[in-house]
């Protein structure tokens, strides 16, 4: 099978500042992949560059085997909350209904019958069918993100791109959004960027460690070495009392946790 | 005044140019507000000011100067912000200055005595001639046609433009398309309320219409509408108080758009008391 994504010797510079550096990266379909790392580590980046928003330095991203321009229509793509502006006056449906908007510019622009049947189903998938008519400005964090994935859902995708997708929501609202993303991983591949490595190691189906470089990438357990060399200085994993492991046992050597 | 309308020409002009003006105002002055541009007209309209001067340097209609040089900032801003990674307020701001500059250098080159300009500067509707009229006109009806065809593809630029470009919409050619309509704006505008008064006619009555409608539709609608009561409502204080029309349209947006903000104000804590209250009955 094709993988989903295919980064090859990926470089990505911001002026004068390497934000990627020969980054090496294979998604296999189906995978649920967590992108961890310390901010400015190129999390963000990495996801914009497989999207095409930012523009690489060097090296190549296939996706399903494929250039960006042929298979576009395959992705699916929640932004960073912050990004938007909550005040714009439009609906929740509205939202969601565009995502079905058609590439290119489409002059006198109308939603097809389709388009509305999709936009319902996606709703009623995600359970905002009672907040159809309501403002983005209105909801709350949990909605309005549970939104941005119901209108990437609506293109019907086969591999989701999500950028921090439960930074600014509580805790209710995080866990009915990770049930819904594992519940879309029996179908599609997943790749969710998050600065909240203790929750998405639980989640995930495995992890890819960013820090300019990639430094791991593999199953969602963590070896404190890995963490080590993420974060520049040893992070006490153990300390936040942990609902689940992070890390393996570590029975060799010194060094190990205490 | 109603009587002086039908009886000159000039009225009649001024009228017109005030509703051209309040329609292109409304459509654009939302799209800009919510895209946090207005900054960026601004100094497109400032920059429109070395045109004036070059129009009157080489004897040609100094609108037209205006109109080249607006477009020239709008497509010079644009690249440079996409390219060059500067921060946009420091390019607006050169930008701004620096058609200040080339208009006061070439009126200076001028031979003779220099042109009044202050209708250029502060805008004067009553002195709205046939040619204006018909500029002003061409420009709109472009302006509502592009906003109008493309309406979904802007809608969905406006509120989410990285989401957008990932759905293959040609945001890069949106952007620069809006600051196109943004100094054609300008050019309609500079008669009516001047360069220096343009930003405040382009934001304020969008501001207004922002506070009390919930939809984008029913937002350019009120705009419109706020537009008409500023620049009609303008247009007759000038008249009978014999001041200058840019001032006195833009202090009464202004003053309504002060209004509306002390309104919403009270409406916010009025909301607020009561939540309090309720708790308290909770509890």
């Amino acid at each position: 099978m094709v993988p989903a994504v295919e980064v090859r010797d990926l470089s990505v510079f911001y002026g004068r500042n390497v934000a990627l550096k020969s980054v090496n990266l294979t998604v296999q379909q189906g995978e649920y992949l967590g992108i961890i790392g310390p901010n400015g580590g190129g999390k963000s980046t990495l996801l914009k560059a497989i999207l095409g928003l930012v523009p690489t330095s060097r090296g190549s991203i296939r996706i399903f085997g494929g250039s960006l321009q042929e298979n576009r229509t395959l992705l699916g793509f929640v932004p960073q909350f912050s990004a938007i502006e909550r005040r714009f006056p439009i609906s929740l449906y509205e939202v969601i209904l565009s995502g079905r908007m058609k590439a290119g510019l489409q002059v006198f622009a109308r939603y097809t019958l389709e388009d509305h049947e999709r936009t319902k189903e996606a709703m009623e998938q995600i359970g905002l069918s009672h907040l159809s008519q309501r403002q983005v400005s209105e909801l709350s964090g949990g909605e309005f993100q549970r939104m941005l994935i119901a209108r990437a859902l609506v293109s019907q995708p086969k591999l989701l791109l999500l950028d921090e997708p439960t930074a600014s929501v509580d805790a209710t609202a995080r866990k009915q959004i990770y049930e819904l993303l594992a519940k879309l991983n029996e179908k599609i591949t997943i790749i969710l960027v998050s600065h909240d490595m203790l929750a998405i190691s639980s989640q995930v189906s495995s992890l890819a460690c960013l820090n300019s470089k990639l430094v791991y990438h593999g199953g969602p357990e963590l070896n404190d070495r890995t963490v080590d060399s993420l974060y520049g200085c040893p992070v006490d994993l153990i300390a936040h009392g942990l609902p689940h492991r992070v890390l393996r046992d570590h029975t060799h050597g010194p060094g190990g946790i205490v | 005044m109603i009587q002086a309308i039908f009886e000159y020409q000039f009225m009649q002009n001024a009228v017109i140019a005030g509703i051209l003006a309040s329609i292109v105002c409304g459509i654009i002055g939302v799209m800009i507000v919510e895209k946090k541009l207005v900054m960026m007209s601004g100094g497109i309209a400032h920059t429109a000011y070395g045109g004036v001067g070059l129009g009157y340097l080489f004897s040609f209609p100094p609108i037209l100067g205006a109109f080249f040089f607006a477009v020239a900032a709008a497509f010079g801003i644009g690249f440079i912000k996409r390219k060059g990674g500067t921060r946009s307020d420091v390019i607006i701001s050169m930008f701004w200055s620096l058609g200040m500059a080339l208009g006061i250098l070439f009126i200076a080159l001028r031979p003779g005595y220099p042109p009044d300009l202050s209708s250029y500067l502060f805008g004067n509707i009553l002195s709205v001639t046939q040619a204006d009229l018909w500029l002003m006109v061409f420009l709109a009806l472009f302006v509502i046609a592009i906003v109008a065809i493309l309406y979904q593809d802007w809608k969905n630029y406006l509120f989410d433009e990285e989401f957008a470009y990932v759905m293959g919409k040609p945001t890069g050619w949106l952007e620069y398309m809006l600051l196109l309509l943004v100094a054609l704006t300008v050019v309609v505008l500079i008669r009516v309320v001047g360069i220096i008064l343009v930003i405040s006619l382009l934001a304020a009555p969008a501001a207004i219409a922002e506070m009390i409608s919930r939809t984008f539709e029913k937002r350019i609608l009120m705009a419109v509408l706020f537009g008409l009561l500023t620049t009609l409502g303008g247009l007759t204080l000038s008249y009978y108080f014999n001041i200058a029309s840019g001032a006195s349209i833009v202090m009464l947006s202004a003053a309504i758009y002060l209004m509306f903000t002390v309104r919403e104000q009270i409406h916010q804590h009025r909301l607020k008391s009561e939540m309090l209250m309720q708790n308290e009955q909770k509890e």
